[in-house]
């Protein structure tokens, strides 16, 4: 299919739009990244995703598909020759599908809140969550890796992109904390899961650089304190 | 597959516990149906969803289930022989979870915070109506998309996106009692046709509770939230 054929809408610092560029690349299909500026959404953006007006969008010929974990499954399901993004057990289907939505619902917030709310309460009750969860994954790893490099056995599967975007936005939280969230004696595992999953070519391009994001996330509450005290 | 190798830890009147019930029954598989105590929580659910300790579960075999729209997609993937729950076309099936998403993460707290705000002022109560209203008109549009023109989202017979919504409606006719209307013969033609479909439909019947007795629930879960006198 010509590369035109398929567009991510997004912007580089996004997690979420990370996903979707992972899952591509692991199908080896290629794609137009249209950047978008979240300040000032293009009307492209408006029109695509009309219900929540975020990113990622994939844009596949005329369809439009929206939330990062269904443009994940559309893309396993559509590209269906290339290397399978969810596990091809259905059990082992049900518990990625589960920690995935324990990611997204329950630890992302925390490393949100733990970014960019204030107040040392706050962010404590943040670190708490954060840390509980890192070692729900490590037990998680331990149990769905099976010995092998990452959660979805010898190559990234559904939970590594869940998860594994989100790892240049750790190393932010950890510089600006002095607090270890990849630990390890915590988290041996998940250490060595993170240095493999940033090496993989699938996801080495699409992955920021920690300085230029820490950069970027000073930029962001500064732009989110002012937005709020209007 | 014997019964008991399928069981439903659940509660009657939860609409995540009926999503699940209502999958098993499209697919004609038996299953064993534990309830749950209220306020209480079993050995037996701590230890099958040590992560949340919430309600559904779903136990196939040896294997523990969690969350209502995997345990249904689960369902879904195992009995694949019977009738199919989530679309075949791959953009309809995006579709489909796309619009279950919105319900979880946007609609379903919309509802809830109708319930919640019933101790609060009347701009707080008119905020939650219009959130939860313009939710209802998204899925009205949705539905048209959707259903092609027959009974339910997912065509002639009910699918993912049915079971998503559907389950909540026990719930909403309780909070229409209150003199709300949220299914609007008017504005939401589609959806109150589609609702009295979901309804009578025998994968739904048995495991739909009845309003009354939700509200009887209702009445007696939220007693400790006071109206406050009026001023």
């Amino acid at each position: 299919m010509a590369e035109t054929d398929v567009k991510i809408l997004g912007t580089r610092s996004s997690p979420f739009v990370m996903r979707s560029q992972i899952a591509l690349k692991i199908k080896s299909v290629d794609y137009e990244f249209l950047e978008e500026n979240l300040v000032k959404k293009s009307i492209l953006l408006l029109q695509s995703n009309p219900v929540h007006k975020k990113v990622p969008v994939l844009i596949h010929g005329d369809k439009l598909i929206c939330e990062s974990l269904v443009i994940i499954q559309y893309i396993d399901e559509t590209w269906s020759s290339g290397p399978s993004i969810l596990p091809s057990d259905l059990y082992d289907r049900a518990v990625a599908r589960f920690w995935a939505n324990y990611i997204d619902q329950t630890w992302f917030p925390s490393l949100f809140a733990l970014l960019f709310t204030k107040g040392e309460e706050a962010k404590g009750k943040a670190i708490k969550q954060l840390l509980a969860g890192m070692e729900l994954f490590e037990d998680a790893f331990k149990k769905c890796s099976k010995g092998k490099a990452f959660f979805g056995g010898d190559s990234i599967g559904y939970i590594d992109i869940t998860l594994g975007c989100f790892l240049a936005w750790i190393r932010v939280s950890e510089k600006f904390n002095g607090l270890a969230i990849l630990d390890t004696e915590k988290t041996p595992y998940l250490v060595s899961w993170a240095e493999k999953f940033c090496a993989d070519s699938t996801v080495k391009e699409v992955m920021p650089e920690v300085d230029k994001l820490a950069e970027f996330a000073i930029k962001l509450e500064a732009h989110m304190n002012a937005s709020a005290s209007n | 597959m014997a019964e008991s190798d399928v069981k439903i830890l659940g509660a009657w009147a939860s609409p995540f516990v009926m999503r699940p019930r209502i999958a098993l029954n499209i697919k004609s598989v038996g299953y064993e149906f534990l309830e749950e105590k209220v306020g209480v929580k079993s050995d037996l659910l701590i230890k099958s969803n040590p992560v949340y300790k919430k309600i559904p579960v779903l136990i196939h075999g040896d294997k523990p289930i969690c969350e209502s729209l995997v345990i249904v997609q689960y369902i879904d993937e195992t009995w694949s022989s019977g009738p199919s729950i989530l679309p075949s076309d791959v953009y309809d099936r995006a579709t489909a979870r796309f619009w279950a998403a919105y319900i979880d993460d946007k609609w379903f707290p919309a509802l809830s915070e109708i319930v919640k705000v019933q101790g609060e002022g009347e701009e707080a109560k008119a905020e939650a109506v219009k959130q939860l209203l313009a939710g209802i008109a998204l899925l009205e549009e949705a539905f048209q998309k959707c259903s092609k023109g027959k009974a339910f989202f997912g065509g002639d017979s009910i699918g993912y996106l049915d079971i998503a919504l559907g389950s909540f409606l026990g719930w909403l006719r309780v909070t229409e009692l209150n003199g709300l209307t949220i299914l609007d013969a008017e504005k939401t033609p589609g959806l109150v046709g589609w609702a009295e479909n979901f309804c009578a439909d025998s994968a739904v019947k048995e495991v739909m509770p009845e309003t009354g007795k939700l509200a009887e629930l209702a009445k007696r879960l939220f007693a400790k939230t006071k109206a406050p006198p009026s001023t």
